[in-house]
């Protein structure tokens, strides 16, 4: 047995001292460049035109990350356990436009109400992909890109050319995108109490938890005897309610919704979640990363605008943001893959 | 060799109630009986072996054990309780708690996680508390007595230490009883020693422990009975102190094995294959053997001896530290498996649907697939001549398909394997390298399997067979060379050959030092 003993095992534990503290930022990490870079962005693009951060300004960067910001925290509870959403552009845009609808039939309505009705529409749509996604056993990805094109179908039956446009609206509820408490947008605020609802659920529950183990090992969390199906069905009907909220969210913001709302906007959600950290293979992230990674996305067109980026390179930078976070990660867990076969060393 | 199960499928004596008893219990797939009679009694406070062959039912009584199956038919009772598991989580709440060889830790999430995932210590606002969590977990380390650091993410720990936190889950569900499926494959024999210090604690603290291992020198070291089963059923249970390990080999594999799979004798030619001293660090050691024409050469030791790793050197797929390989009387150079094959020899590897045929492709593409270039006009392929050519190998293959145009995916096993077969066959080979080559096929296309081999050593082809079925093994080869842990550690003729000689040399420690 010559060679069964001269191999000592690689692994030596971490000094305990200071480890939590190192472990804790170490997890932070993956956020801490996102706030760098728009730390770095925001400062940049103030030094070289003052006009950018003006109270305006700011609100403006606000407002526009909002929506984004929403999407992006329902998607990254998908995304965390494997899954993706890519109906969430056609669900904002039947919920927007469901709104619109709902405002012009019963026009006194009351606001509440009509969070609570776009929220439960926008559950019910994502209730749906996570039933076929759970039940039918086929990857997200097809399941929704299926759905992206169904949901925007109905949208276009349902809407034909008709539009809604902001003065069919009341006047409180278009107010919520206008007006700002202690210098914030009412909506903003809203986004943020979502962002930190979630983020308190990923971290500090059970079942949030869970999510990142199905995530992290599908087949282990099944072996462990963690309800799968029930945890990934219901982060579809999360992300299905969030959708429904920014769908609300949308139709205060913007001047109208119709057929068309919300096209294309899944990419920049997934963008803005991988930007922000979310490892696109499950398991981990966060979704205050998410929330960064969104405001980080719209800041960065805002800015390459304000300082008179042609229109066509905005997209090019933008792209290159999304390469270099994918590169990030990927390098970062290729070298924990090295240290895992390093230990894993057979000792024949 | 008689059953001996009904006179002793009680506890061994005493009126203690064992902490768990499996009797009878059947489990079926299909066709296939993969446990007959699983019957096991463990007591508190005892560490508990059970060995038995490749095949003999041991992971299906492990996973009834864990609730990953559901026994057809049976008596189970915890602790005198007669339990029915519908799924993983009802076996943890009743007690039992399973470490597999590798266990499955979530690779992104903390070690105290880990250990708490699912039931984590709740603090303010019935959120979970990271410092009670990290705080348990450490206190858990401490009792085992094995500096694990609990905020580590889980990615990256040794095998070793990956049972240790599994171990360490299973005190703090406060499980009645352990079992550890082949736990020290994977481990040195430092970090065997540290297993075995932390099982026996355990032990003493009154936790029944079931214990399954190829080695037999760790089990008689450990382990206070053995449970012996062959063929999906219960043999006999003994205390470790009345037995000897040549007893529990002969009752490994006590059975009829003769005629199962004739050999017909062929003419054995000139040595077509030399292999002298390959060695490659960490994975084989001075594996030095010959093959001659017409020739079956038998690979045999358990999953994990290292034999697949050898064939690989051999046919250049890995790279290899020292040695040399002469096929033809032509040194071979390392790495090359192009040269190789063009050289004549063909490999068929272990797992067909992976690495031996591409399964959406047709029957006849798929024969074709190493010859391409006999059959390509111009850069093109010539379907005519690919088409006859694959017709006529599945015919003298007896490959059963509609049409040379199905995809393979469609065939059975059994027809899978001779399209693998076929493939190579069309090459022409003077050796053929043959890894498990009846794995997952049913018991009647085996035979058909072997009748092929068997055809092919009488044409003049060289065969190295890599065989963990003990009676393919002693029925097909002309000559056995056994291999453990990295070594081979006999050579024997057919007529040496027989199951208590090859199970030896496998498994016991002392071959370990030839």
């Amino acid at each position: 047995m010559s060679s069964a003993l001269d191999h000592k095992n690689a692994t030596t534990p971490a000094p305990d001292a200071g480890a939590r503290g190192a472990v804790a930022s170490l997890l932070r990490m993956r956020e801490l460049p996102v706030l760098i870079a728009l730390a770095l962005l925001v400062l940049v693009t103030y030094l070289i035109n003052p006009l950018f951060l003006t109270a305006q300004g700011v609100k403006d960067l606000l407002l526009n990350a909002t929506i984004i910001m929403i999407l992006a925290v329902g998607q990254t509870l998908l995304i965390i356990t494997r899954n993706i959403d890519l109906s969430v552009g056609s669900m904002l845009g039947l919920v927007a436009f469901g709104t619109g609808s709902l405002f012009s039939a019963m026009p006194d309505v009351p606001i509440i109400a009509v969070f609570v009705i776009g929220m439960a529409f926008g559950a019910l749509l994502g209730a749906v992909n996570g039933a076929l996604v759970t039940l039918a056993k086929v990857p997200a990805l097809v399941i929704t890109l299926g759905t992206l094109y169904v949901y925007r179908g109905l949208n276009n039956a349902w809407a034909g050319g008709k539009q809604y446009f902001a003065g069919d609206r009341p006047e409180e509820f278009g107010a919520l995108s206008v007006n700002t408490f202690l210098g914030f947008p009412v909506i903003t605020l809203l986004a943020i109490v979502v962002v930190i609802a979630v983020a308190i659920y990923m971290s500090g529950t059970r079942p949030g938890r869970d999510l990142y183990a199905i995530g992290s090992d599908p087949d282990a969390a099944t072996a462990f005897g963690i309800k799968v199906s029930k945890r990934v069905f219901l982060a579809f009907l999360a992300n299905g309610a969030l959708a429904g909220l920014a769908g609300v969210l949308y139709a205060s913001r913007f001047n109208s919704v119709g057929a068309t709302t919300g096209t294309g906007m899944e990419l920049t959600v997934v963008a803005a979640a991988v930007v922000g950290g979310v490892a696109i293979f499950g398991g981990s992230g966060s979704v205050t990363g998410a929330a960064l990674g969104a405001v980080l996305l719209t800041t960065i067109t805002s800015s390459l605008t304000a300082l008179r980026v042609d229109k066509f390179w905005q997209q090019a930078i933008v792209g290159v943001l999304i390469l270099t976070a994918i590169i990030i990660d990927r390098v970062a867990s290729l070298r924990t893959a090295k240290k895992l076969r390093i230990s894993e060393a057979r000792n024949v | 060799m008689q059953q001996t199960h009904s006179s002793r499928s009680g506890p061994a004596e005493g009126e203690q109630v064992p902490v768990l008893s499996l009797s009878h219990a059947a489990k079926t797939f299909g066709p296939v009986v993969a446990l007959a009679d699983g019957t096991i009694h463990i007591e508190a406070g005892e560490i508990h072996a059970l060995v038995g062959e490749n095949g003999a039912g041991k992971s299906t009584l492990v996973k009834i054990l864990a609730g990953l199956h559901h026994p057809d038919s049976g008596d189970f009772q915890v602790a005198g309780q007669s339990v029915q598991f519908r799924n993983v989580a009802e076996s943890k709440d009743a007690g039992i708690s399973v470490i597999y060889q590798e266990p499955t830790l979530f690779p992104d999430l903390s070690v105290a996680e880990n250990i708490f995932i699912g039931r984590q210590p709740k603090g303010r606002f019935g959120l979970i508390s990271k410092a009670t969590m990290v705080r348990e977990a450490r206190k858990l380390f401490e009792r085992l007595g094995v500096p694990i650091d609990p905020t580590r993410i889980a990615e990256g720990l040794s095998i070793a230490d990956q049972q240790i936190i599994e171990i360490a889950k299973a005190i703090s569900l406060d499980a009645k009883v352990l079992v550890m499926d082949e736990p020290t494959a994977a481990l040195s024999g430092v970090e065997v020693e540290r297993l075995f210090s932390v099982a026996r604690s355990l032990r003493d603290r009154g936790t029944g422990i079931l214990f399954i291992s190829h080695r037999f020198d760790e089990v008689f070291d450990l382990c206070d009975r053995i449970t012996v089963m062959r063929d999906g059923r219960y043999i006999s249970t003994h205390r470790t102190a009345d037995v000897t390990v040549e007893q529990i080999v002969r009752e490994m594999v006590g059975r009829d094995i003769g005629a199962l799979f004739p050999k017909t004798p062929a003419e054995i030619g000139d040595v077509v294959l030399k292999v002298d001293g390959l060695s490659r660090a960490g994975v084989f050691r001075d594996i030095s053997f010959e093959v001659r024409a017409g020739e079956i050469v038998a690979l045999a030791g358990l999953v994990g001896a290292g034999r697949t790793e050898v064939a690989r050197a051999v046919f250049g797929i890995d790279p290899y530290d020292a040695g040399d390989i002469t096929f033809d009387g032509r040194k071979l150079r390392p790495r090359n498996p192009q040269v190789t094959i063009t050289a004549g020899m063909g490999f068929v590897p272990e797992d067909r649907r992976k690495q031996g045929l591409v399964m959406d492709l047709s029957v006849a593409r798929n024969v074709t697939l190493t010859l391409r270039n006999k059959y390509t006009t111009a850069g093109l392929i010539n379907g005519g001549a690919e088409r006859r050519a694959a017709q006529e190998w599945s015919k003298r293959l007896q490959v059963k398909t509609g049409s040379q145009e199905y995809a393979v995916s469609t065939l059975s096993g059994g027809n899978q394997q001779k399209v693998v077969l076929a493939k190579w066959l069309a090459t022409d080979p003077r050796l053929l390298i043959i890894d498990e080559p009846t794995r997952g096929i049913d018991v009647g296309t085996k035979s058909e399997v072997h009748r092929l081999i068997s055809d092919l050593a009488g044409r003049g082809i060289a065969i190295l067979m890599i065989s963990s079925e003990l009676p393919e093994v002693l029925g097909m080869a002309d000559r056995v060379l056994v291999m453990r842990e990295g070594r081979i550690t006999a050579e024997l003729d057919r007529a040496d050959a027989n199951p208590e000689s090859v199970m030896h040399a496998a498994t016991s420690s002392a071959g370990g030092t030839l």
